[in-house]
């Protein structure tokens, strides 16, 4: 099923005609998401798109943009108060402003991975004399997990700490930061909770948009759009990604996000303080959020480990083998900034792909 | 992070299913789907352990029509 979309035949002749519609013309096209990043690099679109038309990562890792000082008071609460920390997987090795989490495990905290929230529940419920909190990362693809076990309460030895952040808000600062941007692709899972009608409020920047999918011709056919978009002057939300995303998007998700959080300012890694683009529980939720369970306040605006571009990355303003410390001091075994460690990272990513990659690899 | 997988559902019991996910079986929970009438067969998308939307196999070909009539509208203009 959807074989189609992977067919090579069928994206080289897209990439044809995305040559015929630009004509040449210079195009500058942003996505906002690690699986999108992925799936170019893996496939190698960007050799088979002509020189014109570039295809630029933005700030789409959820793990790469988790501020580092809020890493290090997750360290703090399991190193200091006991408490057992559960996360999804990359972020664990991500260094924070002093250490990382897995640093932290080493010195004896009790830090857990877990697949899924309700494992991380699970396990606060078989343990009840341990206090649990687990670190709540992702976009809105994840939020409505999160939202929906809150609502349902969990035990009283459970919380999590929500660090939660919404897409559209930075893809908003991006385009007010005056950043060359011709148009997006739009993530598709992210829009699979959200639906394609989020994006029109960013109409009045007048960018053409395209939801896609993963498989390498929903890429293309997303590119191929914001190309005919762009030459006909027009500035639309277009769903190429219709086989998952609604335009209003998963209501129960959505139901259950207004819920369970209000909206609050975020700040992004090597980015800043994005107003409206976090989310925090509401206030009747407030015995399950563990900054103020624990009384975290988490100081803002730790700059990136020394040397590494991850801010200009993550902006899409440098690419990730432009940085000095790229492949050298910098590789996914010793990471220095968090583009590195993560698999959605842009800068991870890259290397596996490149020829330093290659020959370091194992097999 | 955002990773989503597709998976066949071959199983229902109640909030909870078993979703075929390239021959590996996983339990996907429906609590986010349980508006989109998720039956044995259906494909779904699955991210840390819940499914978040079906995949509509009608809407996958209408895009590809799309498409041929575009490369074909470009093809001959
Ligand atoms: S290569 Fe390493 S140091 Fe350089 S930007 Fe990427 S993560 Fe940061």
């Amino acid at each position: 099923m959807f074989s189609k979309y992977k067919d090579r035949d069928l994206v080289r002749r897209a990439a044809e005609i995305i040559a015929k519609v630009t004509g040449g013309d210079p195009l500058r096209i942003m996505h906002v998401c690690g699986t999108h990043e992925w799936a170019i690099t893996h496939n190698g679109l960007r050799d088979l798109l002509p020189t014109n038309v570039q295809v630029v990562a933005g700030p789409g890792c959820p793990v790469c943009v988790t501020a580092g000082g809020e890493i290090d008071a997750l360290c703090g609460l399991s190193l200091d108060r006991g408490v057992v920390v559960t996360t999804f997987g990359d972020v664990i090795r991500v260094p924070g402003a002093r250490s990382s989490l897995a640093e932290a495990k080493a010195s004896g905290g009790d830090i857990r991975m877990v697949y899924s929230l309700s494992d991380a529940i699970r396990m606060a419920e078989l343990e009840p004399g341990k206090d649990f909190v687990h670190f709540a990362i992702g976009f809105e693809t994840t939020a409505p997990t999160t939202a929906i076990e809150i609502i349902r309460g969990p035990p009283g030895n459970f919380s999590v700490f929500s660090s939660h952040k919404l897409i559209p808000p930075a893809m908003e600062y991006l385009l007010r930061s005056g950043a060359r941007i011709d148009g997006f692709i739009c993530p598709g899972h992210v829009s699979t909770i959200i639906g394609a009608r989020a994006y029109k409020d960013l109409a009045k920047y007048s960018k053409p948009m395209a939801v896609a999918g993963f498989e390498p011709l929903d890429i293309m056919l997303a590119i191929l759009n914001i190309a005919i978009q762009r030459r006909r002057g027009t500035a639309k939300v277009y769903n190429e990604y219709a086989r998952a995303v609604r335009d209003s998007g998963n209501e129960v998700a959505l139901r259950v996000m207004k819920k369970a959080f209000r909206i609050c300012d975020a700040d992004w890694r090597g980015i800043g303080i994005i107003p409206g683009s976090g989310l925090r529980l509401r206030e009747e939720y407030s015995s399950y959020e563990a900054a103020e369970k624990y009384g975290i306040a988490v100081e803002s605006g730790d700059e990136m480990p020394q040397g590494c571009s991850c801010g200009d990355v993550l902006l899409g303003s440098v690419r990730a083998e432009e940085c000095p410390l790229f492949g050298r001091e910098c590789t996914p075994e010793r990471p220095v900034g968090p583009c590195m460690v993560s698999i959605e990272g842009t800068c991870a990513i890259a290397f596996k792909y490149s020829d330093r990659g290659l020959r370091t690899r194992r097999p | 992070m955002c990773l989503a997988v597709p998976g066949r559902v071959t199983k229902i019991d109640g909030e909870k299913a078993e979703v075929d996910i390239s021959g590996i079986r996983r339990e996907a929970s429906l609590a986010l789907v349980s508006d989109q009438g998720i039956k044995v067969g259906d494909y779904v998308l699955v991210h840390t352990g819940y499914a978040i939307t079906k995949l509509d196999e009608a809407e996958a070909e209408e895009i590809l029509r799309a498409w041929e009539d575009v490369a074909a509208a470009e093809r001959d203009g």
